[in-house]
């Protein structure tokens, strides 16, 4: 059992890392603190990701002194699939930010339940929770 | 093999430059360019459904001429021709039938940025339905909800900032679920090709290995897939989202591109995982349960509300769960029910809202239910066309929403663990819709002083065109359903062979 998860244990690491950032983005009141959680759920998965495509002892796809031998290089795959979670993870980040600074502008608070309070008195009706 | 196995990747990029080129046109040449390529998608997925007719089975497009396991490729059958078809009509009918409103909405220096949005949803959508690449369809996924949450905040009040931030934390929780869950099943499988992880995906269930990773992979894609869709408990965000968008992006939101998701859950579930692996898993049966429970408090959430717009959100809410019902259901008739409401609501529901626009004009823009009486009279189409959107939404015979009904009953009725339950959600929700819609109906046609009788009463052209269009499309697969139901079984033969 110990054997199993000290043998998985970047995944087990990557598994409580998404389940931090999950819980963040969803239950923290501050909206700047759930995009650290956003953030951190994708860094999480790509964690996952980059320990499955390394296998120890290979090296990148790269030909070296004409060794063509599979056994010597890893799978380029799981690398090509981080970069692209990267770049997706940065430009939610980025519309998410942007969406903040407006929040903000107009409410001067980062808290989410102050927000939806102001927002309630102003229409003067029920905001939903 | 004829020249139109091209064109579903012509679309796809076509619509991507469009979404550039848009945004260095002024507001009414990108809308014009936005609308013709919805109309050329729509006329090419009508050439690709002939070819797949002519071709007899489904038929893959392999991008750099890499064979499956490796490369990435498009797969076009009589389903995926057939949805694309159908989502650039409603995204074409839902732009020309805004048109008026779009112009209000818009601020005029940004309106273009309206349609780089429109485009890149049609994109998205378009590279959902059609792709191969569980991960391919992972990137567009989140491309959607950008420029879902983009055309949300465009419309500059205070709520729409709030209502896009409440969209995308859920958006992203969803996704965050799909990529873990994709990322578990890539690491048990090696395989990110629908058709290499059919064969994986089944050869583990069967040799009984990684089952818990597999299992816990299925309910992770799934629920990431069902929270960005709005399935019931996580339908929160759409009463503030649809309430107080403009009302062509709520027509396109719940209309489109929650369906489009669903559409990728389905390819995933038949070409993916394999309906025996994913009816073996259980997974289903959650669906079903959040199904009923999301057409209940969808609609008693519709009963509550005082505005229009929000009650129709509502709605929508308890329409997404008739559709997890139906796949909840069985992987055969259960999910015909599913295909066909996603038809229905895809043809009715964006009609609801712009003819809700259209309706609360006449009432001086208030979407209180106590100023719209009377106004079915000011603008006699758009009462028309919103009774008639509701009398589908309740289930009338005649109308698409009385075959999806019949065709979910009749599936429950297959399977005898789950006929009563379904039975009884049907029923009930039924009289629920029933209860909030011709409640509306009703106040529409008593007769009252609308505020404003006399406002945009010009330029009704193209909400007219827009309305009788969604209408006669109603009309006619409600009367003629069978064709499209032989269709839509055919297709989904089509969906589960994989090679």
């Amino acid at each position: 059992m110990l054997q199993t998860l000290w043998n998985s244990r970047v995944n087990c690491i990557a598994v409580i890392l998404f389940a931090v950032g999950f819980a963040t983005l969803l239950l923290h009141r501050n909206l700047f603190k759930k995009i650290l959680g956003l953030n951190i759920m994708d860094t999480a998965s790509c964690l996952l990701l980059t320990s499955m495509g390394y296998i120890e002892g290979r090296t990148a796809p790269i030909i070296v002194d004409g060794v063509t031998d599979v056994t010597r290089y890893g799978n380029p795959l799981p690398a090509g699939l981080v970069l692209t979670g990267i770049v997706v993870s940065v430009s939610v980040t980025a519309v998410m930010l942007a969406l903040t600074v407006k929040l903000y502008e107009r409410y001067h608070t980062l808290d989410l339940d102050e927000i939806y309070m102001i927002a309630r008195q102003e229409a003067g009706k029920e905001a939903p929770q | 093999m004829s020249f139109a196995v091209n064109l579903p990747l012509f679309c796809i990029v076509a619509s991507l430059v469009c979404s550039v080129v848009s945004s260095v046109l002024d507001g009414k040449h990108a809308r014009w360019l936005s609308m013709w390529l919805s109309f050329a998608v729509a006329v090419s997925s009508l050439l690709v459904l002939g070819a797949v007719r002519e071709n007899g089975e489904p038929i893959t497009y392999i991008m750099g001429h890499f064979p499956h396991p490796w490369g990435n490729e498009i797969r076009m059958g009589l389903l995926e021709g057939f949805f694309s078809l159908v989502f650039s009509t409603v995204l074409f009918l839902c732009m020309k039938g805004a048109k008026i409103k779009l112009s209000q909405d818009l601020e005029p220096s940004k309106s273009q940025f309206y349609f780089v949005m429109t485009d890149l949803i049609q994109a998205s959508l378009l590279v959902l339905v059609y792709t191969n690449d569980i991960f391919t369809g992972y990137v567009f996924i989140e491309i959607c909800t950008l420029a879902s949450c983009g055309i949300l905040m465009i419309r500059q009040i205070g709520r729409t900032t709030l209502a896009s931030v409440r969209y995308m934390i859920f958006s992203l929780i969803g996704s965050g679920l799909f990529l873990l869950g994709v990322t578990i099943l890539y690491n048990i499988t090696g395989h990110l090709l629908l058709p290499s992880l059919h064969e994986a995906a089944g050869a583990l269930w069967q040799t009984g290995q990684y089952r818990i990773p597999l299992t816990s992979s299925i309910c992770l894609i799934t629920v990431g897939l069902a929270i960005k869709s709005g399935l019931f408990p996580f339908h929160y965000w759409m009463p503030d989202t649809y309430g107080c968008a403009t009302p062509c992006s709520s027509a396109i939101l719940s209309g489109l591109v929650s369906k489009g998701y669903i559409f990728f859950l389905l390819k995933v579930i038949f070409s993916g995982f394999g309906t025996e692996v994913f009816y073996g898993s259980g997974v289903q049966n959650v669906l079903f349960v959040f199904g009923i429970c999301g057409m209940i408090f969808g609609s008693i959430g519709a009963i509550r509300e005082n505005d229009i717009f929000r009650m129709l959100a509502n709605s929508s809410a308890a329409q997404i769960g008739y559709v997890y019902l139906g796949i909840g259901i069985s992987p055969e008739a259960g999910v015909i029910g599913a295909l066909f409401h996603i038809l229905t609501h895809a043809v009715t529901k964006p009609v609801l809202f712009l003819s809700a626009s259209r309706l609360s004009d006449a009432a001086g823009g208030s979407k209180r239910f106590k100023d719209l009486q009377g106004c079915g009279y000011a603008f006699p189409l758009a009462g028309f066309a919103f009774s008639l959107g509701a009398l589908s939404m309740i289930g009338i015979p005649m109308t698409m929403g009385f075959m999806s009904k019949y065709l979910l009953a009749v599936a429950g009725l297959e399977v005898s663990t789950k006929a009563v339950p379904t039975l009884l959600a049907l029923a009930l929700s039924t009289i629920l819709n029933t209860f909030y819609f011709a409640r509306t109906i009703i106040r529409l046609y008593t007769p009252g002083t609308p505020l404003a009788r006399v406002t945009a009463r010009k330029a009704q052209a193209p909400f007219g065109l827009s309305a009788i269009c969604f209408s006669l499309l109603n009309l006619a697969a409600g009367i003629f359903a069978s064709p499209l139901i032989g269709l839509l079984r055919q297709g989904l033969e089509y969906f589960g062979k994989v090679g």
